[in-house]
């Protein structure tokens, strides 16, 4: 039999407003196995505990039920009174009286009856609960980066500078990422690339850091300490360790006609390529869907003339397998296609950019080497309209629910980019609301409205419509509360930051949530942003909502810190709350083998000894290293064979028996 | 007209448009799409802004009620789906559901046919579906 | 598939030519249709307001009629079409709306939008194909240069008419295509007329049309074509391009104007 004690907290007012504490105090005492109840102002403050431990000396009790706020909040706290108090830190059940009660009702006579209800549930519960010992586990002193832009590559550059071994998988020919497209940054118009460079060479040179370029993550399992990754390196028909980057093959291949990514498809490139001239690695890839080699089995030229023989077409793509202990995610972003906007003729007009398009024609090493001009007839614009929020503030059945962020930064750049180049340029900016929340980030933009002379005008615009060669701007100016045309040569759509596309996959291989707009969702979102709620998974830049350079790095170093955390352990203390099998009742049907998302069951053929009677049978084993205790087995298994530690069918049960006595 | 009998005639616009005029985010994409904004006197915006605050009374009286054609521009534009044209139309039956204030007359419809014998019926009967009860 | 053609008001009035050219054309083209004899006007506007329940029933009748005829209802104006379409969408997807409209139509059968209706166009482009229509020509176009003209009826709201791009459609120009002449792309083909204020404010209709007009003059049109008849009317106030409907020029290629 239990000697149970229960506490109740008041949590100030705020469960003591609504809810009758000394009610409840004393209706505990009543329940089965209490021998003591009490309760207390803050009973997580170190009076709180204290008297939590005089309780379980005085009294020798052997659990704890604590009715006070979430478990989320102050299960550890309490869990870690029991053990100082010499219990097992497992015999503590907590009923959350806060959230679940006070905070959600007003009438102070139902939040106690309901209080007392949540209360005996938890002590019902306690009355089953059993000494519970976690198991230890090990921690693989290596770490994966998914992803190559500036945020992976700052994170690979903290975990390495601080001594354990990061792989970098970036999917594209180099790493770079979206920064490497940029022109220039703001607030302070340096140059991207300038910046930027320097630390992908860096992350190449480190000697604690291996890059996987042209490569992707194709399966994950494990856990925690002990992930096991299979990377794909994708076949670059070009041997790395041959290749000296001399370019000879690019210069002479024929194909001059494939899209370059890098330019946003602005320009051309050829079959065999580097993305730009400051890749890393400096080593070519062959599209092989464009190469004429691959398609007709003709050419090949580039094989003949490489001085090096490192032109390889018969490589393969080569699966690498390897065990780490965390992984941080860095899959960045890409800008929202805007086609879907049709009154904006993006797709319809060349003088329709979108604002990465435009940064690449701003680049001195850009399509056009730098110069602005209209794609239509390569004339210089005399005006230029940009439109902001194209995709972002909507409904979600017409675009992205949240505000991109960085747009109305970037536009304001572009804005004073063309007028700093261009002076005589008119530049035009339609505007919902200027967001400028940042260090010297409101100073930029009106340096670009006062210093500049950038029109900004507050309303969207309605539709382009193509007039007599140029783009005609059909618009609301709502602060003289009209409609107005514009006459535009070139129009740049600031379009919505949007999550990676292929990441949804990605998410399920590492069984890290996401939300609807397929943004990793950070562990807590204030207080522990960069983890993802799956233990060793951490989440570094836009791949966990939209952010400039600056927030990026800094998560980015932030997510680094949080994975040697776990790094710099030698064993990681588990859950002890996971599934168990029993052997006995059994029947081998997989069913919870199948619903697993951790892969953490196994089945063997094994001797049982049944009450004298031995036979061999099939039989679930529960991997207790891998398994996260999320219960999905014991709620698939149809003989009653699984069940949960901490959480068992008869615990369960109880409390529901509990809160249906009346 | 007094407040009670105003936010009465608002609640009725809201129910019977469907619409949400608190969705917007008064971006004016609306007014910027509108081939009859240029005649209002009210811009579609500011239409969904004045039911948003319960400035009833001058919507009444707004020309925007008979210059709005229902194009639907405004409800395929709005990125925040506020219907704009739907709350015009409701403040517009509003209007012509009381006695004596249709906005087109069965009178009148001689004197346009012989002004312009070449009026097609869907004119007719999209005008008294319109602009009268 | 099998059609009950439905032609509305003004096509038997006004607009006669719109629907004899349309009817010697799906004859030619040996499409299996049905002239429905018994119809009523679908009241030319679609009724917004959620409680108008009166002003959607007669569309509802020739809804109900189709699906007892087991044919699929068809339109050519594109007032018929949007306001058959979006009084189906509404029964079919607004509970109250359609307990009271049956409520009032009393019919044998609850009707809960099971009917499909389709635009001439929509039939020509899905049902019998543009590449095919393209073997039926033998009187082709060619060298006209011809602008769609859409207006705001066939193609909003989109998620209701679902039509074509609202934005950037291509069906008429197809159409245009597949019967020899040149489609001419504009950016107003799109933009409301205004004519439907035309009795109380003529200038609107004008200056509107007037846009449109010199938007396809631009680009090279020499003469407009629209499903419309209060569109065809509107547009002709300016009279800088004639306007056909489209079925007069069908009829034309096919042979049997």
């Amino acid at each position: 039999m239990q000697r149970i004690g229960a506490f109740v907290c008041w949590c100030g007012s705020n469960i003591a407003g609504t809810v009758d504490i000394d009610a409840v105090t004393k209706s505990a005492a009543d329940e089965p196995g209490v021998v003591y109840s009490a309760e207390y102002q803050y009973m997580c403050s170190e009076g709180g505990q204290l008297a939590i431990r005089r309780a379980v000396e005085e009294h020798g009790l052997t659990g704890i039920a604590v009715c006070a706020c979430s478990p989320r909040m102050h299960e550890t706290t309490f869990r870690k009174t029991a053990a100082a108090a010499g219990l097992n830190p497992y015999m503590v059940e907590i009923a959350n009286i806060r959230e679940h009660c006070s905070w959600i009702h007003k009438n102070r006579e139902s939040a106690t009856e309901k209080a007392t209800i949540l209360m005996r549930a938890a002590i019902a519960k306690l009355n089953l609960n059993k000494p519970l010992f976690p198991g230890e586990s090990g921690v693989v002193k290596r770490a994966l980066v998914i992803g190559g832009g500036i945020a992976g590559i700052q994170t690979a550059l903290d975990i390495a500078d601080a001594g354990y071994e990061v792989d970098i998988v970036e999917k594209s020919p180099t790493i770079g990422g979206r920064m490497a497209q940029l022109d220039k940054t703001f607030p302070t118009l340096d140059c991207s690339a300038c910046i930027l460079t320097p630390k992908m060479v860096d992350a190449a040179q480190h000697d604690n850091i291996s890059l996987y370029t042209y490569s992707e993550v194709d399966e994950v399992s494990g856990y925690v300490g002990s992930f096991s990754v299979k990377i794909r390196q994708k076949a670059r028909s070009v041997n790395r360790e041959l290749c000296n980057g001399c370019g000879d093959c690019i210069t002479k291949c024929p194909v001059k006609k494939a899209n370059s990514e890098f330019d946003e498809g602005l320009s051309k490139r050829s079959a065999i390529y580097v993305p730009f001239a400051q890749a890393v690695p400096n080593i070519p890839v062959v599209d092989r869907e464009n190469c004429t080699r691959f398609k007709t089995g003709k050419c090949g030229l580039c094989e003949k003339i490489c001085g090096t023989k490192a032109i390889d077409f018969e490589q393969q793509d080569e699966i690498i397998e390897r065990e780490y202990g965390v992984i941080i995610v860095a899959t960045g972003f890409k800008p929202l296609s805007p086609e879907r906007y049709g009154e904006y003729l993006y797709g319809q007009s060349p003088d329709v950019l979108t604002s990465l398009e435009f940064e690449r024609m701003m680049n001195a090493a850009g399509p056009t080497g730098g110069v602005l001009k209209r794609l239509s007839n390569n004339e210089k614009p005399k005006s230029i309209v940009f439109i902001q929020c194209v995709g972002s503030r909507a409904d979600a059945k017409k675009g992205k629910t949240y505000c991109s962020k960085i747009c109305c930064m970037y536009t304001a750049k572009h804005a004073m980019l063309v007028k700093e180049k261009y002076p005589d340029i008119d530049v035009h900016v339609f505007y919902i609301d200027v967001r400028t929340p940042g260090k010297n980030f409101d100073e930029f933009y009106r340096r670009a409205a006062e210093q500049y002379d950038v029109n900004y005008i507050k309303g969207m615009v309605g539709k382009l419509a193509d007039e007599d060669g140029r783009l005609r701007v059909i618009a609301s100016d709502l602060l003289d509360g009209k409609q107005i045309t514009i006459d535009a040569d070139l129009v740049v759509l600031a379009t919505a930051v949007e999550a990676s596309p292929d990441v949804r996959a990605l998410g399920t291989m590492l069984t890290a949530s996401m939300d609807q707009n397929n943004f990793f969702t950070e562990a807590h979102p204030k207080l522990r942003p960069v983890e993802s709620p799956t233990a060793g998974i951490f989440l570094s830049g836009v791949c966990q909502g939209p952010k400039d350079i600056p927030e990026t790095v800094a998560q980015a170093g932030a997510a680094a810190v949080k994975a040697l955390g776990i790094l710099s352990k030698n064993k990681l203390i588990g859950n002890p709350c996971i599934a168990e099998s029993n052997e006995l009742l059994c029947n081998g049907c997989s069913c919870c083998e199948n619903v697993c998302p951790y892969g953490a069951i196994e089945y063997t053929e094994k001797e049982i000894n049944d009450h004298g009677n031995r036979n061999n049978r099939r039989v679930a084993q529960v991997n207790e290293a891998i398994c996260q205790g999320c219960g999905a087995c014991t709620v698939a298994c149809p003989s009653g064979s699984m069940d949960l530690k901490g959480f068992t069918n008869r615990q369960i049960m109880a409390e529901v028996d509990a809160i249906c006595r009346t | 007209m007094s407040a009670s009998a105003l936010n009465d005639i608002r609640e009725e616009v809201l129910r019977i448009s469907g619409a949400n005029p608190k969705k917007c985010m008064s971006c004016g994409k609306c007014s910027a799409s509108c081939p009859a904004s240029f005649e209002m006197d009210i811009l579609p915006h500011h239409f969904v802004k004045n039911i948003r605050d319960g400035n009833i009374e001058n919507l009444l009286k707004s020309k925007t009620l008979w210059k709005c054609l229902s194009c639907f521009a405004c409800v395929e534009r709005c990125p925040r789906a506020v219907e704009p044209a739907n709350l015009v139309e409701a403040v517009r039956l509003a209007v012509i559901r009381k006695k004596g204030e249709n906005y087109l007359k069965v009178d009148d419809i001689p004197e346009f046919i012989e002004l312009d014998n070449e009026i097609p019926q869907q004119l007719i009967v999209s005008a008294f579906r319109k602009y009268s009860k | 598939m099998e059609y009950l053609y439905y032609p509305g008001c003004t096509l038997k009035t006004k607009a006669k030519e719109l629907d004899a050219y349309a009817v010697k054309s799906m004859k030619a083209l040996g499409v299996d249709f049905k002239e429905f004899d018994d119809w009523q006007c679908c009241g030319a506007v679609y009724p917004q307001a959620k409680d108008e329940i009166a002003a959607r029933l007669s569309s509802i009748r020739a809804l109900d009629e189709a699906r007892k005829e087991k044919r699929d209802l068809l339109t050519i104006c594109s007032a018929c079409f949007h306001v058959m379409k979006r009084v189906n969408f509404d029964i079919a997807s607004d509970i109250d709306i359609r307990t009271k409209a049956n409520n009032y139509l009393e019919l044998d059968i609850q009707y809960a939008g099971e009917s499909k209706v389709f635009h001439f166009l929509e039939m020509l482009r899905d049902d019998i194909g543009f590449d095919k229509l393209k073997n039926h020509v033998v009187n082709p176009l060619t060298g006209r240069k011809i602008g769609a003209y859409y207006g705001c009826l066939l193609l909003r709201p989109s998620d209701v008419m679902q039509f074509d791009d609202t934005e950037n459609p291509t069906i008429i120009e197809d159409f245009i295509r597949a019967i020899g002449a040149e489609p001419i792309v504009y950016s107003y083909r799109n933009e409301c007329c205004g004519s439907y204020s035309a009795l109380k404010n003529k200038d609107l209709v004008q200056n509107l049309s007037r846009n449109i007009i010199n938007s396809a003059i631009q680009k090279g049109a020499e003469s407009l074509i629209t499903a419309c008849p209060l569109c065809r009317y509107g547009l002709m106030q300016n009279d800088d391009l004639p306007v056909y409907y489209f079925t007069e020029l069908l009829a034309e290629a096919l042979g049997v104007k």
